[in-house]
């Protein structure tokens, strides 16, 4: 195992061939330390490592590699979101170069949504690059110990490499291609989108595993549990490129009243207990917005604990 | 064609608010073929100022004039005994126009009527959209003739993002994705490869990144 790329928590249990679990972690609408500890300890011995995300929605939050740190110092593994939204290449690579000096093995490449989502729309987007070239920009910095300009790095920042992919998104064929680019890019492991229409996700994995791009990724499916029939139809009707299906909103609409948050977490526990078979799938990535405490539940009840010790 | 908007009447009239007597300068060029800054836009202006100013009992005494174009000092030379007649200039051109006739005649103060928009074309009447972003160095003959640049959201150069959905843009149901036409063409004429594969970073120094930008052609400079 001495071949790793970043020696993280999150790669040695991929590695090892442990199917992993991750969560997420939005950092705080101010300096409110306090609480991103209070959500993080929620996720900690829970999940493998905890995304945090880059100004999730275009909305201004305390840095992504800031809120990173802190998890460290609370002895949970960040995996470090960054978009390409916000920053050129000279900031992306020195925030690169920043990350890994502080400690955080784990980074996640993203576009990012548009600035006109959040709440500064008047903002200049930045898109010197996208998640792609993002996705090669650190491959060739760890692995080739450049940068983006060929010239050299004095210790390059050894970093395992996420990218996300959006099964939904459209058009659908094409989908899988983009995800086999991310991976020819460089991406070690993969984050999807929140899966809610589980018929479609088989048949996307189904190519994805007839291409055998399992066999060169971690593929980690994203669940997102319901907490209410309003943010089920919400998703459905308001953010692009997510598929919820009636069917899943009737099923949440029939639990009655109060019971919608259950019914919601018993989907997301079969849908766990099924990628825990899916061909191609190494992994969930639970995303449970706002809703850290019921981290702890979920994972117990989808058979994911404990999280196992690697070395 | 270079596209425009004309700016709000409030905007010009607090512009000129403190002036007599002014001139309005159209442009034969893109503004007119947009509709926004010819002949005709000149002479609606005029008359709108001067009732606003007549019903504020402050007449404001306006001329109009058209130019050929206003990005070419021999067109700019031809008002040069006329500018100083006035209290101030309104130019109805692009952007460029009350720059050059800043330019030529830096004692008179010179007005843009317009915000100039984006280099594009018209759908139909009265619809212009974005083609190019001007970038300095094109690309689109790796996209079937369209524009990622000018026409993704972010400008993605691999696309299309996650937020593509029913062939739209996530940033507005009106907006086109245009990744989306560019994959499906690529897919149903068996072309796909075009598409999957790595383009390196874009050199924005074409783009405005680089600073101003100069075209010198050594051939026609005298």
């Amino acid at each position: 195992m001495n071949d790793l790329k970043s020696g993280s928590n999150l790669e040695k249990i991929l590695r090892a061939g442990h199917f992993a679990f991750t969560g997420e972690c939005g950092p705080p609408k101010g300096a409110n330390v306090k609480h991103l500890k209070e959500k993080v300890a929620h996720l900690k011995g829970k999940v493998d490592a905890v995304n945090i995300t880059d100004n999730q929605t275009a909305v201004v939050r305390m840095a992504s590699w800031a809120a990173s740190t802190i998890l460290i110092q609370e002895g949970v593994e960040p995996n470090f979101q960054m978009v390409c939204r916000d920053r050129n290449r000279l900031a992306i690579q020195s925030d690169i170069l920043g990350v890994y000096a502080m400690g955080i093995r784990n980074m996640l490449c993203l576009s990012g949504d548009h600035q006109s989502f959040g709440n500064h729309p008047q903002a200049k987007n930045v898109y010197d690059i996208d998640s792609m070239q993002l996705i090669a920009l650190v491959k060739k910095m760890r692995d080739e110990g450049k940068f983006i300009n060929d010239e050299d790095i004095d210790a390059p920042p050894r970093l395992f490499l996420g990218a996300a992919s959006n099964p939904f998104a459209e058009p659908f064929e094409f989908r899988v291609h983009r995800l086999a680019l991310k991976i020819a890019s460089g991406a070690d492991f993969i984050q999807t989108q929140c899966i809610y229409n589980m018929e479609r996700f088989r048949e996307f994995m189904k190519r994805v595993v007839d291409m055998g791009l399992h066999e060169k990724s971690y593929i980690l499916a994203g669940v997102t549990p319901m907490k209410s029939v309003g943010m089920a139809q919400y998703m459905a009707k308001s953010v692009p490129g997510m598929d919820v299906p009636d069917s899943l909103i009737n099923r949440l609409k029939g639990a009655g009243k109060g019971k919608a948050a259950e019914e919601g977490i018993k989907f997301a526990v079969e849908q766990i207990e099924e990628f825990k078979e899916m061909e191609g799938i190494a992994g969930v990535h639970l995303m449970a917005i706002e809703w850290e405490h019921m981290v702890p539940e979920i994972a117990e009840r989808a058979g994911v604990l404990p999280r196992p010790e690697v070395s | 064609m270079i596209v425009a908007d004309r700016k709000p009447i409030q905007e010009i009239l607090e512009m000129v608010k403190d002036y007599e007597r002014v001139l309005i300068l159209g442009c034969k060029g893109c503004v007119t073929v947009c509709n926004v800054g010819g002949d005709k836009e000149v002479g609606i202006l005029a008359s709108i100022l001067k009732i606003a100013r007549k019903k504020e009992g402050r007449p404001l005494e306006v001329h109009e004039r058209t130019l050929e174009r206003q990005c070419d000092p021999e067109y700019i030379d031809q008002v040069k005994d006329q500018v100083s007649q006035y209290d101030a200039v309104i130019s109805m051109a692009c952007g460029v126009g009350p720059q050059f006739l800043s330019e030529a005649y830096p004692q008179q103060r010179f007005y843009p009527a317009v915000n100039t928009t984006f280099f594009g074309g018209a759908l139909g009447h009265g619809v212009w959209v974005e083609r190019c972003a001007g970038c300095g160095t094109c690309l689109i003959h790796y996209f079937d003739g369209l524009c990622p640049i000018a026409r993704c959201s972010k400008s993605l150069l691999h696309g299309p993002c996650g937020g593509s959905a029913k062939g739209k843009c996530e940033i507005s149901k009106d907006v086109e994705c245009i990744w989306d036409k560019i994959v499906r063409k690529k897919m149903e004429e068996g072309r796909i490869e075009d598409v999957t594969r790595i383009r390196p970073a874009k050199d924005w120094r074409t783009a405005r990144d680089g600073g101003p930008r100069k075209s010198v052609r050594e051939e026609l400079v005298q």
